[in-house]
């Protein structure tokens, strides 16, 4: 396939040149019009310089003649007249079919222009006449038709102009009949000398002429001009001929339709006021299924589920013709790179990887710049100098890694150096110094908090004011920026090991989905971006669950101790409880969230549904208050309020650092250990042995009947949501037994194509364990809970199915 | 001739109000809303505007008048800012006055606190006056 570079060069390029052919038509008309004349000169010379750029030296070529002519033109040198109109039309034709070439055999074509060439050097060199003969021919050659009519004044008009401009053009034509039969044979003559090799072009041109000359003018002459020519124009010629016709006039029909045709260019305001409409038709459409939720109407149901898909698609389309891969944005970075380890004095590569994640358009613009700081930083403060490396052991050149990808409805974008990284005593240090924590704070930081305070303003990289990093966006900026689209920052480094700064945006601002809560009678939407779990609790439960820790009430989840924040207490909806309260709650709904590092626990009135919703900003009235991210029309028409988790977070100082400090380090030290840990799913084959799966490869659990496995040829296989689903067995000792009860437990993997059922005998449990315990003898087998326990790596079972 | 505005008014309390015509949108009647926990007391929620989200002013809690009985009306006078629309929050709409210019005058001195720079000025009517409302300074609440 052509690359995406050269699609784009192709596409443009077509557009281009057509707009070319009406601009020197209408520059017949005003020969003198210099603003066209630039704007032709203009395009001939930006498909010059991507043609040089993109390594097609014929085209490149043929343009670089083109264009010097037009130079001329341009400064009023030359005069445009139809032989020179003629000439650039050639020439369009010309780059023409090396594009189709380039479209259908992503090369040039070994036709060489050689002629095309020397006529166009010749018209800027003021030479016409004879010369301007044989030019005729040779664009005949390309697009005949086009041409033919204009073709017959200049051939004649050329010959002898003096006559041409006096005499009548019917009487004229006949009369110069003759000149013109014996003009293209011999300018062969000098067309040798100047290119001894195209004598088969210039053969082909001659038979191109009479091909102009026989339908109109002279139909009795065909026969003996034909033949009159001699034996070079016998075969060959004819073959070359077609085959260039075929270049421009099949090329120009049929192949470029499917690169220039296809594709649109669309004003990003139009988008903009589409997604508005999308969003518009997703309230509508979300009021509609309210409604027929509440009808028996089967016609209704039906035409409103029909509204429901058909939105839904919409939506997806509309959003897909927003988005762009994130290469748009890298683009320039390594550039900036380059640039910044020169003046630095450093040797910095850099490498990208996922630069075809896309992401909406807003998003992409909106992170250039916090990139282009990133970036800048790790070159500047990250990467050391080449003696430092060396001395460090590390290779001297340092590598600038920028990933993106797609995780749970987010794009992940990671600039990881392999620098010094950050020096967390010297941050410590300058904090104090400029007066932003006391020295106790900073003493009785840990290293993780410590590093962000390298995203507090005034922090920013003042402190070292180099020509490169110091102006421009302070880190504290970037984080504003980062955040102001729904995105977080996070920072990890390790000191003489280098840093990764990660960026987790979502993949639109426009439409999200969402949870919706009520709270003291009024309902409000929680991004599901910062959703991880909902727990409710009741009777005993919530009356024993929940428990306080110095009045600040917890909730033991799965061991580790959530702080619950009371939803309606943070909107100041009712007086904060008092702990007997707290203890004597019959239901309690929990929504555990997510903000930056750490999870707490939301406690809401009520849990309702999940929606997709259209974010609407708030007014300059409301903008300021931070546990709101945005308002939404819900299904019924009322108004909601969208929680900002962050804001929220921030409000009940889940994120802060006063209140419980050690409660909060404890628990971010937790999170530390969980996050360096994966998740285990351990499954008993029945065999023996132990079996230890990922979660993170886990799709589904089911358990199926054994009697509903059905074969295809040896392969076991069973009827899943519709589709056949292999089987293949975890055990290493073949079939799998299913146990009294004739049922077996099926661990569903998708290797992004399919669904593969692992048949696993008996789930066991799920434990959390740290990949640092063991690097025992066997890589695939580990220490899991006290027992032995077999890594299975799914997509290479998969494989087998 | 004398250059003549055109006033949309209102009364609020027992102020007789008025907003030049052209800065209102519409006038609704009372409509459901969504109230904000959180905001200024005098921003009474939001409000579903045929799918535009329009946020709420009481006007009256603006101009540090006394709370009225709720059975007093309540009406919406959309108008339009820099920042879309925002509804002021009314008792009861009056007709569009068309006022003779050099009716004119600015408040006296003696209209003093946070009030002085919502009210324009006044136009001297037949045994009443009508106060112009500076809306630039009217949408001006602290969060």
């Amino acid at each position: 396939m052509l690359d995406d570079i050269v699609k784009e060069f192709l596409v443009e390029s077509y557009e281009n040149l057509d707009q070319l052919d009406r601009d020197l038509m209408a520059l017949e008309e005003t020969p003198d019009d210099r603003n066209r004349l630039s704007s032709i000169f203009r395009t001939i010379h930006t498909i010059k310089g991507t043609s040089g750029f993109l390594a097609f030296p014929t085209l490149e070529h043929v343009t670089h003649v083109g264009e010097n002519l037009l130079v001329r033109l341009r400064d009023g040198e030359l005069r445009l007249n139809a032989e020179i109109t003629n000439g650039l039309l050639a020439m369009v034709d010309a780059v023409r079919a090396i594009l189709g070439n380039i479209e259908a055999q992503s090369n040039e074509g070994t036709e060489t222009y050689e002629r095309l060439i020397s006529t166009l050097e010749d018209l800027r060199q003021g030479r016409s006449s004879k010369t301007s003969v044989v030019t005729k021919p040779e664009s005949a050659e390309i697009a005949v038709e086009e041409v033919v009519r204009e073709l017959q004044d200049t051939v004649s008009a050329a010959v002898s102009p003096k006559e041409s401009s006096k005499k009548p053009r019917k009487t004229r034509s006949k009369k110069e009949q003759p000149p013109i039969q014996g003009g293209p044979s011999r300018t062969t003559e000098p067309s040798r000398i100047v290119e001894p090799s195209v004598s088969e072009q210039s053969a082909a041109s001659r038979i191109a002429a009479d091909q102009i000359e026989e339908p109109e003018q002279e139909p009795d002459d065909h026969g003996p001009g034909n033949g009159s020519h001699g034996e070079t124009s016998a075969a060959e010629p004819g073959s070359t001929r077609r085959s260039s016709r075929s270049m421009s006039d099949g090329g120009d029909n049929d192949k470029n339709s499917s690169v220039a045709d296809s594709s649109v260019r669309i004003d990003v305001h139009l988008l903009d006021k589409l997604m508005n409409l999308v969003g518009e038709l997703v309230l509508a459409r979300n009021q509609i299924l309210q409604y027929s939720q509440r009808t028996d109407d089967a016609g209704m149901t039906a035409a409103s589920q029909r509204l429901n898909l058909i939105t839904t698609e919409l939506q997806e389309g509309v959003m897909k013709t927003r988005m762009q891969p994130i290469r748009n944005a890298w683009s320039k970075l390594p550039r900036v790179v380059r640039d910044l380890s020169m003046s630095c004095g450093k040797q910095v590569q850099v490498k990208m990887d996922g630069a075809e994640t896309e992401l909406d358009k807003t998003i992409l613009e909106a992170i250039k710049d916090p990139l282009t700081h990133i970036v800048r930083n790790s070159v500047d403060h990250g990467i050391e100098a080449p003696q430092v490396r060396a001395a460090a052991g590390k290779p001297l050149e340092g590598t600038l890694w920028l990933r993106a990808y797609h995780e749970g409805g987010q794009v992940n974008i990671e600039i990881i150096d392999d620098g010094g990284g950050i020096n967390t005593d010297r941050v410590r240090q300058k904090a104090v110094e400029k007066g932003l924590v006391s020295a106790e704070q900073a003493a009785a930081m840990s290293d993780r908090e410590a590093i962000q305070l390298i995203l507090l303003p005034g922090f920013s990289t003042a402190e070292k004011v180099t020509n490169v990093s110091g102006r421009g966006v302070g880190m504290d900026v970037v984080k504003t920026n980062v955040e102001k689209i729904g995105g977080t920052l996070d920072i990890h480094s390790s000191l003489g090991q280098g840093t990764t700064l990660r960026i987790k945006i979502p993949l639109t601002l426009a439409i999200v989905p969402a949870l919706v809560v009520t709270c003291e009678e009024d309902r409000y939407c929680i991004p599901q971006v910062s959703l991880l779990e909902l727990v409710r609790l009741e009777g005993d439960r919530a009356r024993k669950d929940i428990e306080l820790m110095h009045s600040v009430p917890v909730y033991r989840l799965r061991g580790q101790l959530l702080p619950l924040v009371y939803l309606d207490e943070e909107l100041s909806l009712r007086r904060h409880r008092t702990d007997e309260e707290r203890r004597s709650a019959d239901i309690v709904n929990i929504v555990v969230l997510q903000a930056e590092d750490r999870q707490f626990g939301l406690v809401v009135d009520q849990i309702n549904d999940t929606q997709e919703i259209v974010v609407k900003p708030l007014g300059q009235h409301i903008k300021g208050i931070s546990m709101y991210a945005g308002s939404t029309i819900m299904g019924d028409g009322t108004v909601s309020l969208i929680l900002d988790v962050l804001g929220i977070a921030q409000q009940a100082h889940v994120l802060s650092e006063h209140p419980s400090r050690q409660f909060l380090d404890a628990n971010s030290n937790r999170n530390e250990q969980a996050g360096a840990g994966e998740s285990w799913l351990i499954v008993d084959p029945r065999d023996g042995t132990r079996a230890a799966i990922p979660l993170s490869n886990v799709a589904r659990l089911e358990e199926i009947r054994t009697d509903s496995i059905e074969r295809t040829g040896r392969q076991q296989v069973v009827q899943y949501r519709g589709q056949i689903m292999p089987l293949v067995s975890i055990s290493e000792f073949g079939q799998v037994e299913s146990d009294e009860t004739g049922t077996i437990s099926l661990v569903v993997f998708n290797d992004g194509y399919r669904n593969v059922g692992i048949v696993v005998g008996k789930i066991v449990d799920i434990v959390q364990q740290s990949d640092s315990v063991d690097a025992s003898a066997a890589s695939d087998t580990r220490i899991i809970a006290g027992r032995v326990t077999r890594i299975v790596d799914l997509s290479q079972l998969a494989m087998n199915a | 001739m004398t250059i003549q505005n055109s006033f949309c008014t209102f009364r609020v309390g027992n102020l007789h109000l008025g907003v030049e015509v052209l800065r209102v949108q519409e006038v609704i009647r009372a409509q459901k809303m969504t109230r904000i926990p959180g905001s200024s007391e005098v921003v009474r929620g939001l409000m579903n505007l045929r799918g535009q989200i329009v946020t709420a002013l009481d006007l009256r809690r603006r101009l540090d008048l006394p709370e009225t009985d709720t059975a007093d009306g309540q009406m919406n006078v959309v108008v339009r800012t820099s920042d879309g629309p925002v509804s002021l929050l009314v008792n009861e709409i009056g007709d569009v006055l068309v006022v003779d210019r050099d009716q004119f005058e600015p408040p006296p001195e003696t209209l003093l606190g946070s009030t002085r720079d919502l009210i324009a000025g006044s136009y001297k009517l037949d045994g009443r006056l009508l106060l112009v409302l500076n809306l630039d300074a009217v949408m001006k609440v602290a969060a």
